[in-house]
């Protein structure tokens, strides 16, 4: 029992702020130098999700971050090292117009909450388990002002993983109808954006929005939890904009 | 080995291969065969111990025939959730099953649909009506308590349904197959590569583990051999991937308990290990490393010693953990004598990984069907008899000292390693031939089996994890334990969905 509250009190804090940077080797946001791209379009043809593509007025790479899956193999086909992953995580993406004054209001962090309610609606559990440690010591969901709560009823916001399968179509619906307006959802990770690797097929519906209205992706395979707390951050934001 | 035989031949066979039940059944799988010329065809898979090889019973069943069987169920209870899933995916039928409930597809999908048969369009949506009842238990004052799929926690979809006498359990029905994504189906006529991208996507948790078992089904395809750097780097993540959900199921199961301090250590711990997994792979579940042949990328110096760090560092919060939770009263008296499997149910169950070894099996496939240089290392595998919370816990507890000590070894080899080798080039891989790869998850053996065909594609892919075997023993640890003991029970399990659902 001693022992217990002596380990306790010996953990000090072990919260860090926010770091939307990864580690060293970490595949992150892509860049591209415009420059030393050839426009080969290798990397187009590598992607295995289609999410490159050239067809744009400078005909250069551009990025669709609904499918990619961070797996690296457009920047190793890249002979001119024209595209780099940073170690940055890819910034959540909103549906709506109102853009820049979320991002005022993203750094904002004081006056607001968010009852969230996690849904798996076929996902690899990836996105699940980093979802989970967002209620570790390192990020501690809860001192944003910001919990995982037991039932849709009491949740503002419906944090959805995975490729909509159509085993949990009917459960996933039923969580949303019980929600109360207002009522924000968020599809987290590249399956729930875009079907993913995954897509439609015979056991698949596909992506979330074919199913909810989606207000807020979260790009990643999976996205890192210092991601999935910026982009919580805007919708709690988007929430109280909302309930006005 | 391969016994290729008639349905009629399949009990006695598979009493052969079972050899008076030393050898478990490890998987059992339909497929469609006909374009190859011949029918559909279910092979079954026994672990041999003593040769450290797996026999393979393939059952031909021609086109135009009955498509039944005598199910192998009544002797060997193992094959009970594989026949449903092959009567479900292939129709088919095994006759005196048990239980032949829909297993896979639930009630949106029309009865007499087999989407696993070739000519069945894999995009289209075919819907329908079938009915999955749960099983249950009757009786006087006795009354249900069902749970999910949606849980109250972060956890995955499940339907569980229990039959209560008061707070005792009389009886659990586990519904699964919620995150059924037809993986098996979409892999088919999809290149080696692009096969890999999905394949690592079956299960975060069990990432190195899933794609390991992929590669070398196929690498057992082809004369080149895969270089030694490669595999040392192919066991370290292996190892790495057992640690940070060994440590974060030891933190986890105390969740089932409400005791919250080590559950905050556990996760504070598994943070470290996933930070250092960025560094090692570009992602925090090591996808995007292992290919077939080997390795996509070297790993540096700095990054072994960045690994050595964390290492030490786990090795020191863990150690504390263990031992507060040996001298804490309370929570051994929850976890002694709660959800004991018993050794022969184990035996029957042919359980695999953690909870095998809890329940007096001596099984690893690392040591009984060695692949890569495991047979060069120094490691234990632990057993303990029995069976309950507490020797799950243990086990892993015990496990996490095993893996620290093989990623020593395995560091030390790569520091010594003479060349960096990651692969080998464009090899071409035999077609048509049935292969199997296996590799120890965090969970217990995870088994891949495939086949390509004539151009090089996937022509079947089979996944069997470890959480597939292990679940039903869940639903029998419960029995006679309380409801509120469930959470405990199913954590010191913690079986993975995803991979199961597929």
């Amino acid at each position: 029992m001693f022992k217990l509250i002596e380990t306790i009190l010996a953990g000090k804090i072990k919260t860090q702020p926010v770091n939307n940077m990864g580690e060293e080797n970490f595949r992150g946001e892509l860049v591209l130098q415009p420059q030393a791209c050839e426009q080969c379009n290798k990397c187009v043809e590598v992607c295995p999700m289609g999410a490159i593509t050239t067809e744009n007025a400078e005909n250069l790479p551009g990025i669709d971050y609904k499918r990619c899956l961070f797996c690296g193999m457009c920047v190793e086909i890249c002979q001119k090292e024209a595209l780099q992953h940073t170690r940055k995580d890819a910034a959540p993406l909103f549906s709506g117009d109102n853009l820049a004054e979320l991002n005022v209001l993203i750094n904002k962090r004081i006056g607001r909450s968010l009852a969230i309610r996690h849904l798996d609606a076929g996902s690899c559990n990836a996105c699940d388990f980093e979802m989970g440690a967002l209620s570790n010591p390192i990020y501690d969901l809860q001192h944003y002002g910001m919990s995982f709560v037991a039932s849709p009823r009491h949740a503002d916001l419906l944090m959805v993983t995975g490729v909509v399968t159509r085993n949990l179509e009917q459960a996933l619906i039923m969580s949303y109808e019980a929600m109360q307006e207002p009522k924000l959802v968020m599809a987290v990770g590249a399956c729930a954006i875009s079907g993913g690797i995954f897509g439609e097929n015979y056991a698949t519906v596909g992506a979330l929005e074919k199913v909810l209205p989606v207000d807020i992706a979260l790009p990643g395979c999976p996205p890192r939890p210092a991601a999935m707390l910026l982009a919580l951050a805007a919708a709690a934001d988007i929430y109280a904009a909302k309930k006005k | 080995m391969m016994l290729k035989i008639k349905p009629n031949e399949l009990l006695n066979s598979a009493e052969i291969c079972a050899a008076k039940g030393q050898n478990a059944l490890t998987a059992m799988f339909g497929a469609d065969e006909r374009e190859l010329g011949a029918g559909y065809a279910i092979y079954i898979l026994f672990t041999d111990l003593v040769s450290h090889d797996i026999k393979t019973i393939r059952v031909d069943f021609p086109a135009d025939s009955e498509l039944t069987y005598e199910s192998l169920t009544p002797l060997y209870p193992a094959a009970a959730w594989y026949e449903r899933e092959i009567n479900d995916m292939f129709g088919l039928r095994p006759l005196g099953h048990p239980d032949l409930r829909t297993l896979v597809l639930h009630e949106t999908f029309p009865w007499g649909y087999y989407p696993l048969r070739k000519d069945v369009d894999a995009k289209k949506q075919i819907r329908g009506q079938r009915e999955y009842n749960m099983s249950t238990a009757q009786g006087n004052g006795v009354f249900e308590v069902a749970v999910g799929p949606i849980h109250a926690g972060i956890i995955e979809p499940g339907h569980f349904r229990f039959s209560q006498a008061g707070e005792d359990i009389l009886q659990l029905d586990a519904k699964l197959f919620f995150t059924h994504r037809g993986i098996e189906k979409l892999v088919e006529g999809k290149s080696i590569d692009e096969a890999l991208i999905i394949v690592e996507r079956i299960c975060g948790a069990c990432t190195i583990a899933n794609t390991l078992s992929y590669c070398q089904a196929l690498e057992k395809l082809t004369e080149e051999k895969v270089p030694k750097y490669a595999w040392l780097l192919r066991m370290l993540l292996a190892e790495v991937e057992r640690l940070y959900n060994h440590v974060g199921d030891t933190g986890n199961l105390c969740a089932g308990l409400g005791f919250a301090p080590i559950v905050s250590m556990g996760s504070a711990l598994k943070e470290k290990i996933m930070h250092c997994n960025e560094s090692l792979a570009g992602n925090r579940f090591l996808r995007g490393i292992i290919i077939p042949g080997g390795v996509r990328k070297a790993i540096s110096p700095e990054t072994l010693r960045e690994l050595q760090v964390t290492l030490a560092e786990v090795e020191k919060g863990y150690e504390n953990i263990v031992e507060l939770l040996a001298n804490h009263s309370d929570f051994l008296n929850r976890v002694h004598a709660t959800g004991i499997v018993r050794k022969q149910t184990a035996v029957d169950l042919a359980l695999v990984g953690v909870a095998a070894r809890a329940s007096g099996i001596d099984v690893d496939c690392r040591r009984d069907l060695p692949y890569g240089y495991y047979h060069t290392m120094n490691f234990d595998v632990p057993v303990e008899h029995s069976g309950d919370v507490y020797a799950r816990l243990v086990i892993r507890e015990r496990e996490v000292t095993q893996s620290l000590k093989l990623l020593r070894q395995i560091i030390n080899n790569l520091e010594n390693s003479a060349t960096q080798e990651l692969s080998y080039e464009n090899a071409n891989y035999r077609t048509e031939e049935g292969s199997w790869g296996i590799s120890e998850s965090a969970r217990g053996s995870n088994l891949h089996w495939l086949m390509l065909d004539k151009k090089q594609k996937i022509y079947r892919l089979f996944v069997r994890s470890a959480s597939y075997p292990n679940w039903p023993a869940l639903t029998m640890a419960v029995q006679g334990d309380i409801i509120p003991d469930f959470p405990l029970i199913n954590k010191s399990f913690e079986l993975c969905y995803a991979c199961v659902d597929r």
